[in-house]
């Protein structure tokens, strides 16, 4: 790794002018200029599909520019690969966590530069450096364990210590925080307090504004490729900030989702008793009715995605009983449970979600086809489905027929939210539906929700914005450790009391 | 001549690009240097000809292929399919010549045979998660055990005019063989792209998670490109032992798994699964197929056929990296800017 030309805080390191990058038919970026300063946290802010990543991708050689320059320290650089750019001192975390799964933490962390001894790699050294590295980072994992043995979350810090280990000069995180809670995100926010006080520069990305304002020195907006403007954040307010990064006065920011009225049916459309299954989640029972919001809150790894995951039929559950209606379902998996119109929206939209390969329409076609079978669904009725909800969610592509996995990171979730919509189930499981959704969208999609549950949906919402699930839900069980300690209804229902009975007290 | 350039650029976009551009490149040498390649008589009611003879011998392999290039888009690969083949046309030869069983009921048997094979290797790779090389790699050795138990270890002949039909028959003046051949095609491609088959075998093969849990049966798929590949190796084995009107258990469709998954690559399917292209596979044996009958044209060994097919296949690989896929971009990018300035 080379030396970093020593630097004083506020200087220009790196600087990116008249950058443009066109995909077929798309003009992700135009004429955008970014410069990153030492000692300073950059927030990059854009709508889904604004260009933040591409940007990002194009500093880092992850793409060819089509045009403009980057400088860094005042020289020319053209990075070909991301490992160029890591050798220049540019670490960066991009937004889907590329690591191998099936390597140890420790490998992932250390994969490309292991420590050597007499020719060989120093596995010792290599497993006790990892330990210490992420111990410093509050991350208590085994390191020989396989990376895919952990959670999107542990995963995404490791990927993170792994670039800030590395890191020289610059650090470029894309969404960080997206799969994170609250105490990670504050992990990790004293972890770039630190490195901006040895004067690094820092590219963050994200959606949740508060955080842009906790973390951020400095704004750049994008819309829709183009450069919007660079700000002080202490002179940009936030209605400010979104109205830049939308391109309208942006009407109501704190639109409370309406919060449905109590008719809902008493039919109680799944149930789940005393549902365990070893190592994973101990006893668990609940009931959703058609019309109403379930929303599952705790921590991560106390068991929410994994309530979810027994009930879709994934994994299976060794004692208890589902039922669904009134049927007794003995053994679940996807496919029946999509005939019994289920529906689960993951939380991993990478590994569990997305069809890479397979066009916009597909994907979104991809659960109603596997519920009729073999008989294809017409074309045209295909088109007619995916046009819909490509309006309705404001999916951004110049056609259907593009690969989803072109797509941003925020649209690609959106098709997947779509996916699980067309086939019009009676009950939703939505683990994260939001992640990586853009604020404006994020409530419309809240909004969606609760307009699903009042026609007579009943809907499981998972998530690890508090603030969210208050806004939505009707009625909330609380997790901890692998079983349900409280359960919080009406105006019971807030973020204070869900962090209260997470921490092992009592709502009031 | 932009707008040349644009088609050219339109057409190399299609993964079938390369199958076609060999064939062609085949074609045009024996334009030059034999071509008597390209002619076509009637005689006896027969159309003959190299061409005619290329898709006779070819439609075998392309049967093969189109069973194969289904496996290959779900990320597995069958390479029993040359055993599988072998066992087919032992089951058919076998009952024929000592059971004094009919063609058509014999035949039946054969398909049947490779149809246990396929819900054999389905089993291993659906059921029980073996990685398909391993998984498959059982009947291939197995396979041509079993042949061998059935014929005695001999090498069955016959003389049923109705089995040979389907090797060396003709309808309308067309090899029967090549007909087999279309409606095999046909049926494969209405079988996956009129139904919700194909798209399900693609997504199965680009991400199986993702296929599950969007409520694809991904054990089903997985057994259903298994027996389909199954079956039309039998019937490709039979096809070829009708056509010399016996069965050798060793040597029946040897190396044919080879020929089989060159096929599908060069028609633009990637070993890594996913889309797939049934009209590449179809072209890409019909260029292998092409080939071959060059060279026999000829007079050369047989050996030979080997070295060039090696040759093809180190140029589809280097191809199919990413390195020399980027140098090609940039080339024709540079060009392109060439043409603009000076223009
Ligand atoms: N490899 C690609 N091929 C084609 N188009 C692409 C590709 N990558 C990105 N795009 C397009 O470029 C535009 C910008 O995408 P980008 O991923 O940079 O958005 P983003 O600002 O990071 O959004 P998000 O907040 O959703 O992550 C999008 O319209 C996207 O569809
Ligand atoms: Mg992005």
């Amino acid at each position: 790794m080379r030396e970093t030309p020593t630097v004083k805080k506020g200087d220009v390191v790196l600087s990116m002018r008249h950058i443009a990058k066109y995909f077929p038919g798309v003009k992700a970026l135009d004429d955008v200029q970014l410069d990153l300063r030492a000692g300073e946290v950059h927030a990059l802010m854009g709508e889904n599909g604004a260009g933040k990543s591409t940007l990002i991708k194009v500093m880092t050689g992850v793409y060819e520019r089509t045009s403009g320059t980057v400088t860094l320290h005042g020289q020319d650089i053209n990075p070909k690969t991301p490992q160029e750019a890591q050798d220049l001192g540019i670490s960066t975390v991009y937004q889907e966590v590329n690591l191998c799964p099936n390597l140890s933490v420790a490998e992932n962390v250390y994969i490309g530069r292991q420590p050597m001894r007499f020719g060989q790699i120093d596995w010792h050294r290599m497993n006790a450096d990892a330990v210490k590295l992420l111990e410093s980072l509050d991350i208590h994992v085994d390191v020989t364990k396989t990376l895919d043995s952990y959670s999107v979350s542990v995963q995404q810090m490791i990927a993170i210590a792994r670039a800030v280990d590395m890191s020289a000069g610059v650090l470029i995180l894309d969404e960080p925080t997206s799969s994170l809670d609250s105490n990670e995100v504050a992990q990790l926010f004293a972890i770039i307090r630190h490195l901006r006080d040895q004067n690094m520069a820092i590219l963050f990305v994200t959606h949740f504004m508060d955080q842009v304002y906790a973390i951020s020195d400095r704004i750049t907006v994008l819309r829709n490729g183009r450069y919007i403007g660079e700000y002080l954040a202490k002179d940009l307010p936030e209605l400010d900030l979104v109205t830049k990064m939308i391109g309208q006065k942006f009407v109501d920011a704190n639109t409370q989702a309406h919060r449905p009225s109590k008719d809902y049916s008493t039919v109680r459309f799944v149930r789940m008793e005393d549902i365990s299954k070893r190592g994973l989640v101990h006893d668990f029972s609940m009931a959703v009715r058609a019309g109403e919001v379930l929303g599952l809150a705790g921590l991560l790894g106390s068991g929410r995605t994994e309530v979810a995951e027994l009930l879709f039929g994934v994994t299976h559950f060794d004692d208890g009983v589902i039922y669904v209606g009134n049927d007794e379902v003995k053994r679940m998996n996807p496919r029946k449970a999509l005939a019994d119109q289920l529906g689960y929206c993951s939380e991993d939209r990478k590994v569990s979600g997305i069809v890479g390969d397979l066009s916009i329409r597909e994907n979104i076609m991809l659960s109603l086809q596997a519920k009729k079978g073999l008989r294809r669904i017409p074309l045209k009725k295909q088109q007619e489905v995916a046009q819909k909800y490509i309006d309705l969610l404001d999916i951004k592509t110049p056609s259907m027929e593009k690969k989803i996995g072109d797509l941003s990171g925020g649209n690609q979730q959106k098709v997947l939210l779509a996916r699980w919509l067309a086939t019009d189930p009676k009950l939703l499981i939505l683990d994260e539906p939001t992640r990586g959704i853009d604020i404006n969208t994020k409530r419309e999609i809240e909004n969606l929700i609760v307009k699903l549950s009042r026609q007579g949906m009943a809907i499981i919402f998972i998530s690890s914005e508090y603030e969210e699930m208050v806004r939505t839900c009707d009625r909330i069980i609380v997790l901890r450790d692998r079983h349900a300690v409280g359960e919080l209804t009406d105006n019971q229902i807030s973020q204070d009391n869900i962090m209260k009975v997470i921490a092992g007290g009592v709502a009031q | 001549m932009n707008q040349v350039k644009q088609k050219l650029k339109g057409f190399m976009q299609h993964k079938e690009a390369w199958a076609v551009i060999g064939i062609l490149i085949v074609l045009l040498f024996n334009v030059f240097f034999s071509p008597k390649f390209f002619q076509i008589s009637f005689n006896n009611g027969h159309l003959y000809g190299s061409i005619i003879d290329v898709l006779n011998r070819g439609s075998s392999l392309v049967i093969v292929s189109l069973g194969m290039c289904l496996v290959i888009a779900t990320r597995g690969v069958d390479i029993s399919v040359g055993s599988v083949s072998a066992v087919g046309a032992m089951v058919a030869v076998f009952l024929l010549k000592s059971a004094g069983m009919a063609a058509a009921p014999a035949i039946l048997c054969g398909l049947l045979a490779g149809l246990a094979c396929g819900v054999w290797n389905g089993f291993l790779v659906a059921k029980l998660n073996i990685q398909p090389m391993i998984a498959t790699l059982i009947l291939m050795t197995v396979g041509r055990g079993i042949a061998q138990i059935i014929s005695g270890g001999q090498i069955l002949t016959i003389n049923s005019k109705a089995y040979a039909f389907l090797g060396r028959g003709y309808v309308f003046g067309i090899p029967f063989p090549t007909i087999i051949m279309i409606l095999v095609t046909l049926g494969v491609w209405l079988l996956t792209r009129k139904t919700s088959l194909g798209t399900s075998i693609e997504a199965v093969g680009i991400n199986e998670t993702s296929a599950r849990y969007a409520g694809i049966s991904t054990t089903q798929i997985l057994w259903i490109v298994y027996i389909i590949c199954g079956l039309l190796a039998a019937l490709s084995g039979m096809i070829e032992s009708a056509n010399v009107s016996s069965a050798d258990g060793n040597n029946n469709g040897l190396l044919l798994e080879l020929d089989a998954i060159l096929a599908v690559v060069l028609g633009g399917t990637s070993m890594d699964g996913g889309k797939f292209y049934l009209a590449g596979t179809v072209i890409g044996a019909l260029f292998i197929q092409t080939l071959t009958t060059t060279i026999y044209t000829f007079g050369v060994p047989a050996e030979t056929i080997m070295v060039v097919k090696a040759l093809v296949v180190i140029f589809v690989v280097l191809l199919s990296t990413d390195r020399v896929k980027n140098a090609f971009a940039k080339l024709t990018e540079r060009k392109k800017a060439g043409v603009e300035n000076a223009g």
